[in-house]
């Protein structure tokens, strides 16, 4: 087995007195057209293994590929709303290496004529600053198959006893998005690896053209580090002209707080190895969520030759100008200024607007809304209760079956007074557990605030007669004392009363 | 009609068939009969189907007794090359590591022959993939030519010629990268056309050098090989590279056979040193005779085809390096297990199963392509033969500007004894001098028989290129010199190769 090696690390306060971090983001994202890349098999994730496959996605003799155009539409959508420009005329490219996932054993990619190049990104950091990550390019490409490695400790080739391959996913389309060395973020490169991940998932989500569910890999993050001696200010020009130091690029990072940490550990375990005077080894390094680290993968050099030539079964892609210009006029508004807008349209702060963003649920609440609910309602249920159960069950709260209707809803019963907060819990949870919408649960399990202020009364009387010395207190003047007496009536009531109106009434005879 | 039927014509063939003279399923066991006594001697296919066959021809002649609209060339039975995939019949593309494999999946070409009601007599050898000019390549045994067992019938696909020649099938599907279809024509006594590249479908042609491979026909006659081409052209979908136009109208051009006031040039660069007397005199005469017809002669220089076999010998290896990485015992064909290794990983699996599943002659190509697209390299040499590519395609260009059609011999010699130039890969890739041009170019070319050479009595051929898509011209100039030099011969030239021995019979 496979031991990891728990290598050593520096305080990263101490690494930024001594060091300036530089990163390249790599991210691919799998498109959500209906077929793959090539071929006219079905991309539905999950489906049974080796399922949705044919000659083409499984590289059989002879079988040749068609580019698939709804894909290069995606690919250009991508390439405008990251302010690049896009090729007039490009090809694909045969990414040559033997893998067993891979059923040519060349990936059809692209090269030196990428679909869409020289563009940016301009993030917000918590601050409410922004930092500009330049886009190099962003290229389509095909993914390969999954391969699963059973027996063995770790889930990785090494030590299993044997191996699944699933081409399901061979021949889905990737776009990559490669950006320039981010520099100048000096400690908050972290962040801004988190920032940028984020912000180009929101804008692909907005554009339509993935799922960008990074713990179902439709959105992947490899992330290049590396140092370089600390000679100034991070923006300053001395430092600038300092050479890049050799890097290290981390796979399997996905989720936005592990690309923010897995940047965070390489930076202080290369800071480790370069103050003993050590050389960093430029190598593939697997992120381990658990564990917090990263593990060397196979050594990578530049002299790596994938042998790229340009793919002799494909046409070029020669979008024309209308195309561009067309596809153009589909861009949605850009999620920064929306973002402004919906935060003044919902009236947030902006802590709270910043809670939703990183909650993912921006979409969910502007959804919710317009299903009837109040902004603050909307809030609090999909960045409070739901947002709460996804981080502690590591799933994504699209994934419950919880609708915006459903929380509209249930905002409703709120509102109108038919559910207190409690209620409304118990009555999501019904939901969550798939008994039917809001109404439907809260009719079922009989959930309904006790209008008669008589039964509210008679047993506000039998609390206050049962607790003669809190209700004295009470009486005193000592006001909180009556948060007691409120819980006594609560649980008298089987918790099917509005507290606020038991308090109420608690007042008026004790203080009245 | 000849009393044998499998001297007839596919055109003779497809009469007697429409007529209700003879039946597919005679015409089908008479070919199978003829595969029985001859093949163990010619061994030109790998693998025979008998019953497949004789199911299609069945079937066929119902649908025709039924009174239903058929192709002209239904019932008519063709073989064809084991490079394209065919559902249910094996396909080894003449290699070990292929061996056992059943494509689930029928090419396009093999489609539209199941469509037009053709039954498949079964499948041909080849050099491994493809590489190489005598068939001696094949990991299955040489395929012997019928004019003489002890020579070569060309390649790679010389089981494709040698069927036709040797009676075997009255058609067959080849595939030309760099001559294969028309080379072997030319040593055979055979007419094989290369169409235009993306003229005929790629889908399931299992690929050697995807931007220079084409199939096309291998038959006895030019109306034949003009039927056939308009079965197996066309646009198709499921291969990016295939011409989204109608066939030329070859079949009316080889019936109209008519090249007065033709401009026909010659090319300098094609016929001087290194090519055969023999090949040269009944090429000389060839073009004397349509000359006589009419048609104007001028002399035209390619001076790029110098270099056409360099660069072919770059960009072939190169593509063929990547196409033939997928041959690596994971997923189908042979799997070899490493020796002396308990617990082999997967790339050592791989690497002993490309190691003992491909020949020589394949790993020779594979290294040299692996090498030309190396990091450093590139430019050098995948990059400069691209540059030669075009240069050829340039000295095409201005060809056709003069003429309509380019003419020169089809291979520089007639066949060579089997086993002469195995151990020489330059002579051998030399084969090819003349035909590699037009697959540089994506040019259609054709090789039609022109006679026999004084010194060894063996077949020659000349080889018409036209300009692409202009694959009608090829037609119309070969059925007219074909018609010259048949009343010069008295009898087609197949005739005067020796008697098969009916060994099986």
């Amino acid at each position: 087995m496979a031991t990891a090696v728990t290598e050593e690390v520096v305080d990263y306060d101490e690494v930024l007195e001594r060091y300036d971090p530089v990163m390249g983001l790599e991210v691919h994202v799998e498109l959500n057209t209906a077929t793959k890349m090539f071929c006219g098999c079905a991309t539905e994730f999950g489906a049974e293994p080796n399922s949705q496959v044919c000659p083409v996605c499984l590289g059989l003799p002879g079988a040749l590929p068609v580019v698939n155009d709804k894909a290069v539409e995606s690919a250009i959508r991508i390439g405008l709303a990251l302010n690049c420009e896009i090729a007039t005329w490009c090809r694909f490219a045969r990414k040559n290496y033997f893998y067993p996932d891979m059923p040519k054993n060349f990936q059809t990619s692209q090269y030196d004529e990428p679909i869409a190049f020289n563009g940016h990104l301009d993030v917000e950091l918590e601050d409410g600053t922004t930092y500009r990550v330049e886009i190099e390019r962003a290229h389509m490409e095909e993914d390969t198959g999954k391969s699963l490695h059973v027996g063995g400790s770790t889930g990785r080739i090494h030590g299993a006893e044997y191996s699944l391959v699933d081409y399901n996913r061979a021949g889905i389309p990737l776009i990559e998005i490669v950006t320039r060395p981010l520099t100048g973020a000096g400690g908050r490169a972290p962040e801004v690896a988190k920032a940028y991940v984020g912000a180009l998932r929101e804008l692909l989500r907005a554009l339509g053209v993935s799922d960008v569910k990074m713990e179902q890999g439709s959105l992947r993050c490899d992330a290049n580090v590396s140092l370089r001696p600390k000679v100034g200010d991070a923006t300053s020009e001395e430092q600038a002209a300092v050479p890049l130091g050799t890097r290290t690029e981390t796979k399997n990072v996905n989720s936005l707080r592990s690309v923010e940490r897995a940047v965070r550990y390489e930076i202080t375990r290369q800071a480790a190895i370069l103050d003993k005077g050590g050389k960093i080894t430029q190598e593939t390094r697997h992120w381990h969520e658990d564990t917090g680290v990263t593990t060397s993968g196979r050594e990578k050099s530049d002299a790596e030759d994938y042998r790229y030539f340009p793919e002799p079964d494909l046409v070029p892609v020669a979008p024309t100008r209308e195309t561009v210009d067309a596809l153009r006029r589909t861009l949605p508004e850009p999620p920064g200024e929306r973002r402004r807008r919906l935060q003044a349209d919902w009236g947030y702060s902006d802590l709270e607007m910043r809670d939703v963003m990183n909650a993912g649920a921006v979409e969910l609440i502007s959804e919710t809304v317009a299903a009837g609910a109040t902004p603050a309602g909307a809030r609090k249920w999909w960045t409070g209760e739901l947002a709460r159960r996804a981080n502690a069950e590591g799933r994504s709260v699209e994934d419950f079956g919880v609708t915006p209707t459903h929380i509209a809803e249930l905002d409703g019963l709120v509102r109108d007074g038919r559910l207190n907060d409690s209620m409304a819990r118990q009555v999501l949870e019904g939901v969550l557990a798939g008994e039917g919408t809001p109404t439907e649960v809260a009719d079922a399990r009989g959930l309904e605030l006790v209008q008669d202020d008589g039964a509210l009364e008679a047993a506000v009387d039998k609390v206050i007669e049962a607790n003669a010395d809190v209700a004295q207190k009470v009486r005193d003047g000592k006001v909180q004392a009556a948060g007691a007496l409120i819980g006594q009536v609560m649980k008298e009531m089987r918790g099917q009363a509005d507290a606020g109106k038991a308090r109420e009434i608690i007042l008026a005879k004790l203080t009245g | 009609m000849n009393s044998d039927l499998t001297r007839s014509s596919a055109a003779e063939l497809a009469h007697a068939l429409g007529s209700g003279e003879l039946s597919s399923v005679e015409i089908v066991q008479a070919h199978l009969d003829r595969i029985a006594a001859v093949d163990a001697d010619v061994h030109s296919y790998l693998h025979v189907d008998g019953e497949g066959a004789l199911a299609a021809a069945r079937q066929v002649d119902e649908r025709r007794a039924a009174g239903e609209d058929l192709h002209v060339l239904a019932g008519v039975p063709i073989a064809v090359k084991d490079v394209l995939a065919t559902k249910g019949l094996p396909t080894t593309c003449g290699s070990k590591i292929l061996e056992g494999w059943v494509p689930p999946y029928d090419a396009t070409v093999v489609a539209k022959l199941r469509a037009a009601g053709m039954p498949i007599l079964g499948k041909t050898n080849m050099d491994e993939f493809a590489m190489g000019s005598s068939t001696e390549h094949s990991a299955y045994g040489p395929t012997h030519n019928p004019w003489d067992l002890t020579r070569i019938p060309g390649g790679s696909g010389g089981g494709s010629a040698a069927v036709v020649a040797a009676y075997e099938a009255p058609l067959a599907i080849g595939t030309d990268t760099g001559g294969s279809i028309r080379q072997p024509a030319s040593v055979t006594g055979t007419v094989g056309v290369k169409p235009t590249y993306g003229g005929v479908s790629r889908y399931g042609l299992v690929a050697l050098a995807s931007s220079l491979d084409q199939a096309g026909p291998c038959t006895r006659t030019v109306l034949d090989a003009a039927l056939l081409h308009s079965v197996i052209g066309g646009h198709d979908p499921l291969d990016s590279t295939s011409i989204d136009a109608p066939v030329p109208a070859v079949v009316e051009a080889a019936r109209r056979a008519d090249v007065k006031g033709l401009r026909v040039g010659v090319i300098k660069e094609l016929g001087g040193e290194g090519y055969q007397a023999g090949v040269r005199a009944r090429f000389d005469e060839s073009v004397a005779l349509l000359q006589e017809a009419g048609a104007e002669v001028v002399e035209v220089s390619c001076p790029s085809f110098d270099y056409a076999l360099a660069a072919y010998y770059l960009i072939l290896p190169s593509e063929a390096s990547s196409n033939l990485a997928k041959f690596d015992g994971m997923r189908y064909g042979a799997r070899v297990l490493p020796p002396g290794i308990d617990d082999p990983s997967a790339e050592q699996v791989m690497a002993a199963t490309r190691d003992a599943g491909f020949g020589d002659e394949v790993k020779r190509r594979i290294i040299l392509g692996t090498y030309a697209l190396s990091s450093g390299y590139y430019d050098a040499y995948y990059g400069q033969a691209q540059k030669v590519r075009r240069l050829i395609a340039d000295d095409f260009a201005t060809a056709f500007e003069k003429v309509d059609v380019l003419v020169s011999p089809t291979a520089p010699t007639t066949a060579f004894k089997l086993g002469d130039k195995l151990d020489d890969p330059m002579s051998m890739y030399l084969q090819d001098v003349a035909t590699i041009p037009a697959n540089l170019a994506g040019v259609p070319g054709m090789s039609l028989p022109s006679g026999l050479a004084d010194e060894d009595g063996l077949p020659t051929g000349i080889q018409i290129l036209a300009p692409a898509t202009r694959d009608d011209r090829l037609y119309g100039v070969g059925a007219a010199l074909e018609r010259m030099l048949l009343d010069r011969w008295g009898a087609p030239l197949l005739t005067k190769a020796p008697e098969l021995s009916a060994k099986g019979a």
